[in-house]
Order: C-alpha cells, then structure tokens, then sequence
C-alpha cells in the first residue's frame, strides 16, 4: 500500500501570528514537503492545480519536475489535473514528458477543480463539467494509446493525423485516477476504463464515501477489469498529531477554527465526529485511518493532507516526521496483514506494468511460434 | 374503486419563536390537507419540519459543503414527499433567511413537479404580496407544482372571523382542496438511486455526444 500527502498550495496566514508567507517562500515549502516525502520513507506526492489566489501551484509539471530531479523513488502526482479546463493535448504532452524525466514516477489524477470563474477563464462552460470530463478524458486516452490519432468533438479544435510527443515512456501510459467527491458519474468513468478512483475524503461523512467507492467497485467489476475488490482505491484523510491527543487538538484548533474551508462553520469535536479528519495522537490516527478499511475495503492508496491553512514549515515537517516514524510503518504492517493476497497492494507501477507487457508478448510470441510449427507441421 | 394508498406530505415551518404564528399557520393548513385528503379516501401521513431545529445545521451545510446527518435526514423528507406545504414569516418583504437557506441546500431538481403550497405569516395585510413576488419565484425556479392559491395571514386575520368574504379559514381550506387536488392526480414518485441503478458510461457518453 503506498502513503503519500497531498497539497493545496494555499497561502493562508497563519492564525495564530497573522503572518503569511509570499508566493515564493510558499512554492519553496511544498518542494521542502516533497523533499521530505521521501526522505521520511512516503512514497507520494501530489500536488493540486490552482489558477486563482491564494493558490500557487498553477503549474504541476514545473514542480514535479523538479521534485523530480531531486528524489529517487518517490512516485509523483496530483490532487487533482484540471481536465475540465485544461487542454488533454497539452495533459498528454506535458505529462509524457514529465514520465520520461522521472523514470516513470508519475500518475495523475483527474478533476475538475472546484472554483467557478476558472471555467470562463479558460474559454468553457462550468454547466459542461461533467461533459469536459469525459470528453477530454476520451481524447487523452487516446493519445496516449494510439500513436496517430484523428478526432473531432465538441468542445476542443478536432485533430487530423496528430501524434502526441513524447510517446509514453517505454508506451506505457501513466496510470490515472479520477477523483469526485459526490459525482457518480465520475466513479462510472473511473470504472469504465479500469482506472483508479481516488476519494478525498476530508469534507464528507464516510457513509458518502462508502457509497461512491462502492459504486466505483462494483461497477470496475461490471465492466470486466476484475472482482470488485481488486479495483484500486485512494483515500485522502486529514490528520494532525501531538504525543498527546489533548496538545493535539490545543495546537491544532486556531487553525481549523480559521481554515478556509470550515472555519466559522461547527466545532472541531463535531467535525471530527463528522468527517475523516483526526487530530490526536499517533495510536488514534492509526486506529482511525485504519477503520478507513473498514468503510471502503482494502485500498491501496492513502494521502494525507500536510501543509495547509497557514501551518507553521517547522510544524509540517514535524507532522511528516511522526507520520513516517510511527504512523506509517504500523499501518503498512496492519494493512499488509489483513489484505487478502489477490488484493493489489498499490495501484501499477509504471516498471511492473513494463515487465508484464514483455512477458505478455514473449508468451504471444511463444504461442504464434507455436502456432506455426503446428501450421508447418 | 380501490383504496389509493397514504400519501405523504412534509410541512416546512420557518417561525423563530414559539410559540410561533407560522406554526399555528402550518397546522391549519396541515389540519385542512388532512381533512380534504381523507374525504378523498386517501390517508396522509404528515410531517412538521420546523427550520428553527436545523439552523445551525444549516449553516454548517453552507461553510462546510456538507448536511450534517439529521439535516440529511430532513431534506430526504421533503425529497420523498408526495407534497409540501411551506410556511415562512415575511422579514423585510421577503421569506425569512432560515426558510431560504433550507431550499439552498435542497437538490436543485428535488422539488421538480412537486404539488406545493406556499404561506406566509406577517404583522399587517400590506406585505401579503411577498408571496407573490418572493416566494412563488423561488418556487417557480424549482419547477415546484405550486398551487394557485397562496396563504398569507396577517395578525388582523386571526380575529378576523369566518363570515367575512375571503377570511383565513376560508382561504387555508381552499388552498388545500386545491394541494389535495394536485397529490391525489399526481402517482407516487420513487426518488431514483443514482448509486444504487447508475446511468451506464455508455449512455451517459451518448448523451455527452448528444448535439446541442
């Protein structure tokens, strides 16, 4: 199972100082957690795609590709690609490319982001989401499939004779998962291509997230990619810890009483009781993520959220270094234990899915030689 | 002729205080919809919603995104109901901002062909029009069936008797013959299960495709 964080890229002041750090002392803090991602033994990052403020991370592949260049084993992502707004020409050729430099290092994540005005800015329709969804998806599938492709659609210039470039590193497409929060539609297109399906699981009661990777599982089985229990699942969660659960909630309360997205709303007790997020101590964040199972089945990907709503770098890196030490090796154990031996324990990884393609083709080379000598014979 | 089976209805009560005149209201009207249903043979299972329980879920659902499970509980009610009887005070010429911030959290298409009646409760008769111009329009915007007549009683309208042309009693029970009317010609509509029968890929591509 692999263990990473996810980031916003929010510039938020922090509540408890009131200071805020620049665009540029912000985009050095999430390469500083990408960093620390792998030097704490987590195996990925993902990055969100922001094009208003107080975002800054606009441009995923420009930072992955550094964070790139700068880790050996750290798979590299996002939370989430835009491919509502986004060009998918400019998703396959920007995302190849990015395989390429990381070796292989990359899987993305779709949706469709969150903020209306970006919609007009980038020339489409908020009314469309689900439409650009899966019509841009269809086309990115393609090109990273078909080495020339013509189409024509409804919302993007049609292509004639187009060969998106790079080509795939090893003509290995990057596995994609698509992330919704309430959408059906979208766990429906997650199973329907056999990809993977990502959950953020930070603003909905669980039975919310129950109910939608259920849909994804049995659907994924439906469609014919295997038992609904292989289907591969991520989860997001959203966790603060202290030794003691009491400074825990202490440390944590200004900035969730202050966070964009709940603060002024209810209690942090009633949220906690409401949603995913734990704020406590090393054992209740293990013990919670590992009721996350119990909710969703055997997952094979959990992100947490680090750095945001104006937590101090020196606090985040803390969080990593205890989610490394002590939170993560036991759920690796525990998940491990209890995950039955058909069950996937990641989503593929770009040298797995290599090795089995040549294995694929030296057997169907095997069996037209046979084949052959059968026909000679 | 057989027996139709028990129509439910949701009575959704925006009064602050209580007691409260827009519950007295609702009840006359609830009391009256009852009586109209079961002279149709129909039984009615009724439900009061009072808003003033679920404001700070309210509000919650509004920062946060999310209903709170009770709420949740409230707006599958209404989503369920063969009809809606809603009453809300008139503040500032206008349904309360309680009453408004229930229907904000509705599913936009939930009220869609809902036989629906509207009532208001306010100090004088000169703002009875708010129905009119407030809440009709909110209603119309939900595509709610809301019917003809709509209920606005001022404080003088408590003594105002049952022999004057157009009194309240009057006016509740024809409000109500008329929301009858509409439950009883209108089947039972089973909220469909977007998880448990999902629109296929395939289909929801071809509609994607479908040209303008």
């Amino acid at each position: 199972m692999q263990f990473g964080v996810f980031t916003v890229g929010d510039v938020t002041p922090d509540p408890t100082t009131g200071h805020a750090v620049s665009e540029a002392e912000r985009i050095q803090i999430m390469v500083t957690v990408a960093l620390k991602a792998e030097e704490v033994g987590l195996d990925v990052f993902a990055t969100g795609e922001h094009h208003n403020p107080p975002f800054v991370p606009s441009s995923p592949t420009t930072m992955l590709g550094y964070v790139a260049a700068k880790t050996e084993r750290l798979m590299l992502s996002t939370a989430t690609t835009l491919i509502t707004t986004n060009d998918p020409v400019k998703i396959a050729e920007d995302y190849a490319m990015l395989q390429h430099l990381a070796g292989g290092r990359v899987d993305l994540m779709m949706g469709r982001g969150n903020m209306g005005p970006v919609y007009p800015w980038f020339g489409q329709d908020i009314r469309n989401g689900i439409a650009l969804a899966y019509e841009n998806y269809a086309l990115l599938h393609r090109l990273w499939r078909e080495d020339v492709v013509d189409w024509e659609g409804k919302f993007r210039t049609p292509l004639t004779g187009f060969t998106s470039t790079p080509r795939p590193l090893d003509g290995v497409p990057p596995f994609v998962w698509h992330g919704s929060i309430r959408s059906p539609e979208i766990a429906e297109q997650a199973a329907y291509y056999g990809d993977g399906f990502f959950h953020n699981n930070i603003f909905w009661p669980k039975e919310h997230v129950q109910r939608m990777v259920e849909l994804y599982r049995r659907r994924f089985e439906h469609y014919g990619h295997g038992p609904a229990d292989q289907a591969i699942v991520g989860l997001g969660g959203h966790v603060f810890m202290r030794q003691n659960s009491q400074d825990a909630i202490r440390e944590f309360r200004p900035y969730f009483d202050h966070a964009p997205v709940y603060g002024g709303s209810m209690s942090l007790e009633d949220y906690m009781a409401q949603t995913p997020m734990t704020i406590g101590s090393p054992q209740e964040v293990i013990d919670r993520t590992m009721s996350f199972r119990e909710i969703v089945g055997d997952y094979q990907r959990q992100l947490f959220l680090a750095d945001h709503a104006g937590l101090p770098l020196k606090t985040v890196l803390e969080q990593m270094d205890m989610l490394g030490e002590l939170v993560v090796p036991v759920l690796r154990r525990e998940f491990a234990a209890l995950r039955p031996a058909d069950v996937p324990d990641g989503p593929p990884l770009h040298p797995a899915v290599v090795a089995a393609g040549a294995t694929r083709n030296v057997t169907e080379r095997a069996d037209e030689n046979a084949t052959a000598t059968l026909v000679a014979g | 002729m057989s027996q139709p089976a028990a129509r439910s209805i949701v009575v959704v009560s925006a009064g602050l205080s209580q007691p409260s005149t827009t519950r007295l209201l609702a009840d006359r009207l609830s009391a009256a919809v009852d009586r109209h249903l079961r002279d149709a043979g129909v039984e009615a299972n009724i439900e009061v919603l009072e808003l003033r329980e679920y404001a700070q879920d309210l509000t919650n659902n509004l920062l946060t995104g999310f209903p709170s499970p009770r709420l949740q509980a409230a707006i599958d009610e209404v989503l369920g109901a063969d009809g809606l009887i809603a009453v809300t005070p008139i503040f500032s010429a206008s349904y309360s901002g309680l009453f408004k911030m229930f229907f904000d959290v509705v599913d936009r298409d939930g009220l869609a062909g809902k036989p629906s009646l509207i009532a208001a409760t306010g100090g004088t008769a000169r703002h009875s029009l708010a129905i009119e111009h407030a809440i009709r329009p909110l209603f119309a915007y939900l595509n709610a069936a809301v019917v003809a007549t709509g209920v606005y009683a001022a404080a003088e309208d408590w003594g105002g008797g049952l022999t004057a042309d157009g009194n309240l009693v009057e006016r509740i029970d024809r409000a109500a013959s008329e929301l009858t009317t509409a439950i009883v010609a209108r089947p039972h509509q089973d909220q469909p299960d977007r998880f448990e029968s999902p629109v296929a890929f395939e289909e929801l591509l071809r509609s994607n495709n479908a040209p303008d």
